[in-house]
């Protein structure tokens, strides 16, 4: 097969890149329902996806902002939300020519999500910065504008529309954590036992005096730790990108 | 508000960029601890759940139509598992069932 061009790679990434814009555009559009509700203004949200490129992450800040917390809680529960790219970026690590300089791996790392992530690693070879920057020329934006676009809608539709997509988000979380749950059985305990655990620590004295976010760190830390500890995983393969979310 | 939401975002993105700049420059190496790799693969599930449930019962400002849209949700994820359609129909159930409540 012939060698491509760097600008050939370019394209390539951006044409991959097009199917995974569309779909964030969709998601950051009601992630910006979210925000809208928590006070962001549409720059706000647009800087917020633009620095952040996180569903879950972003959402877990913007029910912060909401809370009026404090900065370290926004740290803190950032940390824990995104914890899962620092698996990705270690496998991602492994597929570097060693050649590869440390700007490339420095710009590469910006815009790991578990979809620009699946699409790297499933190329053949060493990675190409190139490509990435290709796919992140169209996602990012889908991503930020989408964002922008929500808060924007949020205020110019009619209320009882803006409250019914509210719950877009979370039927996207469940579209995420249900399928994994169907294939393995510990996933499926772990969400059932997370959604009864989150039910009792919002209505527990003590507990439920805390702030969303922080109720959302200590149960993950918890909960996942647990498992950790019962339940351990085996394969390395069947970590890389096995945790599929938004962004 | 007490805090500026500049300062929010501006935290939160040096910490996503950190989380994904470091293993890639510093680290360079495979996570080898089995805990380690086990923890941060159940993560993002209990997150998920822990902040989709019960939060999804206040979303649209009161509890009947978050809870059906969390059922119909959770069975048509189940079922299908297509994003973009489980996240639509939430949306069409929670409109439906605040139409249903204005009329009853």
């Amino acid at each position: 097969m012939k060698e491509m061009t760097k600008g050939q790679v370019f394209l390539k990434g951006m044409k991959d890149g097009m199917p995974i814009c569309l779909g964030y555009f969709a998601v950051s559009f009601s992630l910006g329902i979210a925000a809208r509700n928590a006070g962001i203004t549409a720059f706000q949200g647009f800087l917020m996806s633009f620095l952040n490129n996180a569903s879950a992450g972003e959402y877990a800040l913007i029910t912060t902002i909401a809370a009026d917390a404090p900065y370290l809680e926004a740290v803190l529960i950032t940390l824990v939300a995104n914890a899962r790219y620092l698996l990705m970026s270690t496998a991602l690590s492994q597929r570097f020519s060693p050649k590869t300089k440390m700007g490339h791996r420095m710009l590469v790392a910006y815009d790991i999500t578990d979809e620009l992530f699946g699409i790297a690693v499933a190329r053949e070879g060493d990675l190409e910065p190139l490509y990435s920057y290709g796919a992140f020329a169209v996602a990012i934006p889908g991503w930020a504008v989408g964002t922008a676009f929500g808060i924007i809608m949020g205020n110019l539709l009619p209320g009882i529309l803006v409250r019914a997509l509210s719950v877009a988000l979370y039927g996207m979380f469940l579209a995420i954590i249900i399928p994994p749950a169907k294939k393995d059985k510990v996933v499926g305990v772990l969400v059932a036992i997370s959604f009864a655990a989150s039910y009792v620590a919002s209505r527990a004295p003590g507990i439920s005096s805390l702030s969303e976010g922080t109720r959302t760190i200590l149960l993950t830390i918890l909960i996942a730790g647990a498992a950790a500890l019962l339940f351990p995983r085996n394969t390395p393969e069947e970590d890389k990108g096995g945790s599929a979310d938004g962004a | 508000m007490e805090h500026n939401i500049y300062i929010y975002i501006l935290l939160a993105g040096a910490v996503s960029y950190l989380l994904r700049v470091i293993p890639v420059t510093v680290f360079r190496k495979p996570i080898t601890n089995r805990f380690v790799r086990s923890f941060l693969y159940y993560v993002p599930y209990v997150t998920l759940a822990v902040m989709t449930f019960p939060a999804i019962l206040t979303a649209t400002g009161s509890v009947i139509p978050g809870l059906l849209a969390l059922l119909v949700g959770m069975v048509l994820a189940w079922i299908s598992g297509s994003l973009p359609l489980v996240a639509m129909a939430c949306c069409v159930v929670a409109l439906l069932a605040e139409l249903a409540m204005r009329m009853l």
